[in-house]
């Protein structure tokens, strides 16, 4: 599958039969640089739409979402090392989470990559 | 909120927007809150090199009496400040309180001369509550004016006195907190050694048509980034100065502020500003809070409202200050705790998302100020 996106900046991309997640480079570029990362614990379960992360800036807090349900098989250390990869490289190794999904159809609900530029554009 | 249209304007508004500003409603005005460099390599840029500030949307004006006893004594029955021995070409850190002893701004008040004025900067967002207060309380013969036709910027960090001084070689000799009418190439300026940073640095008041030069002469500089909004926080916080409206407030006093400094001795002995009853027995007896620096573990920084508790989970106070600190490399915070907890070194907890925070009492400023002392 290609890569989508959701209404609140998220994308998710498959890697074999997971799914990886992370924050658009729109949205990397709305925060500004990026001084902290919470990531879930390997193994937790979350539904489409529930706080996942919280990614911070040097003035705000975002939290990001679930775009699918699921469970969390792996996290991306290194970002939480160094917050500052997520501007680097947001939808390459800037990723946040691995997800085994529970309901893959929920991604057809999700925007593609041209609908997604036409949203950032105006959001 | 205001629309775009009717937010006002400072004297660099075209320029912030000709460097690629990004640009936020503050204080009714519209502000640059970032320029592309970003709010952290501003921050460290200001610790590093010199960083420019527009801080036009601060409120200028003076205090006008017969003489200097009547306008020192006038500012005094609204402030604790000792105005009277108030030296010429000196500025001093203040607050205007209330009848119940809060603060209703911080300001800065300066001496231009021997004669009857008293030149005050109040924060943008309060200036027409306070001309407002100020023009209700104080006495007849002395009357307050406006100075709306005047930009203000702020050079700060380790080479401002360097770039400064090759326009205006008076500048590098100037004292801490002290302040001269200086020409800046052939700009007219007020020029104070001061500012919000913790560094060394100076607040340059212009006319407003002149402001824009002195800006672009000054960012001509290969030492001098424009700095927005979002790093002057950060800045500030480090160097552990408040934020009106944040870290003090109507119902927050000097003492509780830990701003007991500002009260000089005889107006401790004397009294005789609004809300001295309170403001002389929290000094007598202690305040019941007390504003403290906070060092959260970890790299989770606790923002504005985060809940403080003791280690055994009572609730003490509250965040009213915190973020990244740049040049510390982590979270800092300020806030108020209840006075048994407000030593240096106490343990607490922090609730950031739910859950609790490691966290403990620390001494401000966060990084040393390096404030030049001549």
């Amino acid at each position: 599958m290609s890569i989508k996106f959701t209404n609140d900046h998220e994308w998710v991309k498959a890697d074999g039969d997971v799914y990886v997640i992370g924050i658009s480079e729109h949205a990397a570029e709305q925060l500004g640089d990026v001084v902290f990362v919470e990531l879930p614990e390997v193994g937790k379960t979350y539904s489409k739409g529930d706080e996942m992360a919280v990614v911070e800036s040097v003035k705000a807090a975002s939290d990001v979402y679930a775009p699918i349900s699921g469970e969390i098989v792996e996290v991306n250390s290194a970002i939480v090392d160094e917050p500052a990869k997520v501007n680097e490289d947001p939808a390459g190794a800037a990723w946040f989470v691995k997800l085994k999904a529970s309901n893959p159809s929920e991604l057809d609900a999700l925007m593609d990559e041209a609908a997604y530029k036409d949203f950032a554009a105006n959001a | 909120m205001p629309s775009e249209a009717t937010l006002k304007k400072t004297p660099l508004n075209d320029l912030h927007r000709a460097l690629g500003a990004k640009m936020v409603e503050f204080a009714g005005y519209d502000m640059p809150v970032q320029f592309p460099m970003g709010v952290l390599k501003e921050h460290l840029h200001t610790r590093e090199k010199a960083g420019l500030f527009d801080v036009s949307h601060m409120g200028q004006a003076v205090i006008v009496g017969p003489d200097h006893l009547t306008a020192a004594r006038a500012l005094e029955t609204l402030a604790p400040g000792e105005f009277q021995k108030l030296g010429v070409s000196r500025q001093r850190l203040s607050v205007l309180l209330n009848d119940d002893g809060g603060i209703i701004d911080d300001l800065m008040v300066s001496r231009p001369d021997t004669d009857g004025r008293l030149n005050i900067v109040v924060n943008g967002a309060c200036k027409e509550a306070d001309y407002a207060y100020l023009n209700e309380r104080l006495p007849d013969g002395v009357k307050l004016e406006r100075f709306d036709n005047r930009g203000l910027l702020a050079l700060q960090g380790p080479m401002a006195s360097e770039v400064l001084s090759k326009h205006c070689p008076a500048a590098a000799e100037l004292k801490f907190m002290s302040f001269a009418e200086l020409q800046i190439g052939d700009i007219r300026a007020v020029v104070t050694r001061g500012g919000y940073t913790g560094e060394d640095g100076f607040e340059i008041s212009t006319w407003a048509e002149d402001t824009e030069k002195l800006a672009r002469l000054l960012l001509d500089d290969p030492n001098v980034e424009p700095i927005g909004l979002g790093a002057r926080d950060s800045l500030r916080l480090e160097a552990g100065m408040c934020l009106y409206g944040h870290d003090l407030t109507p119902e927050i006093s000097p003492v509780e502020g830990n701003l007991s400094f500002i009260i000089g001795k005889r107006r401790r002995e004397e009294g005789g500003f609004a809300g001295a009853d309170r403001i002389l027995k929290e000094l007598a007896e202690g305040p019941k809070r007390l504003r403290v620096g906070i060092l959260p573990e970890g790299r989770a920084p606790a923002r504005e409202g985060a809940e403080i508790q003791s280690v055994d989970g009572k609730v003490i106070g509250k965040v009213t200050s915190g973020g990244f600190g740049p040049t510390v490399g982590g979270p800092v915070a300020m806030g108020y705790v209840e006075t048994a907890y407000a030593e240096t070194g106490t343990p607490l907890q922090l609730i950031v998302r739910g859950k609790p925070l490691a966290a403990v009492v620390a001494d401000m400023p966060f990084t040393p100020n390096r404030y030049y002392r001549g």
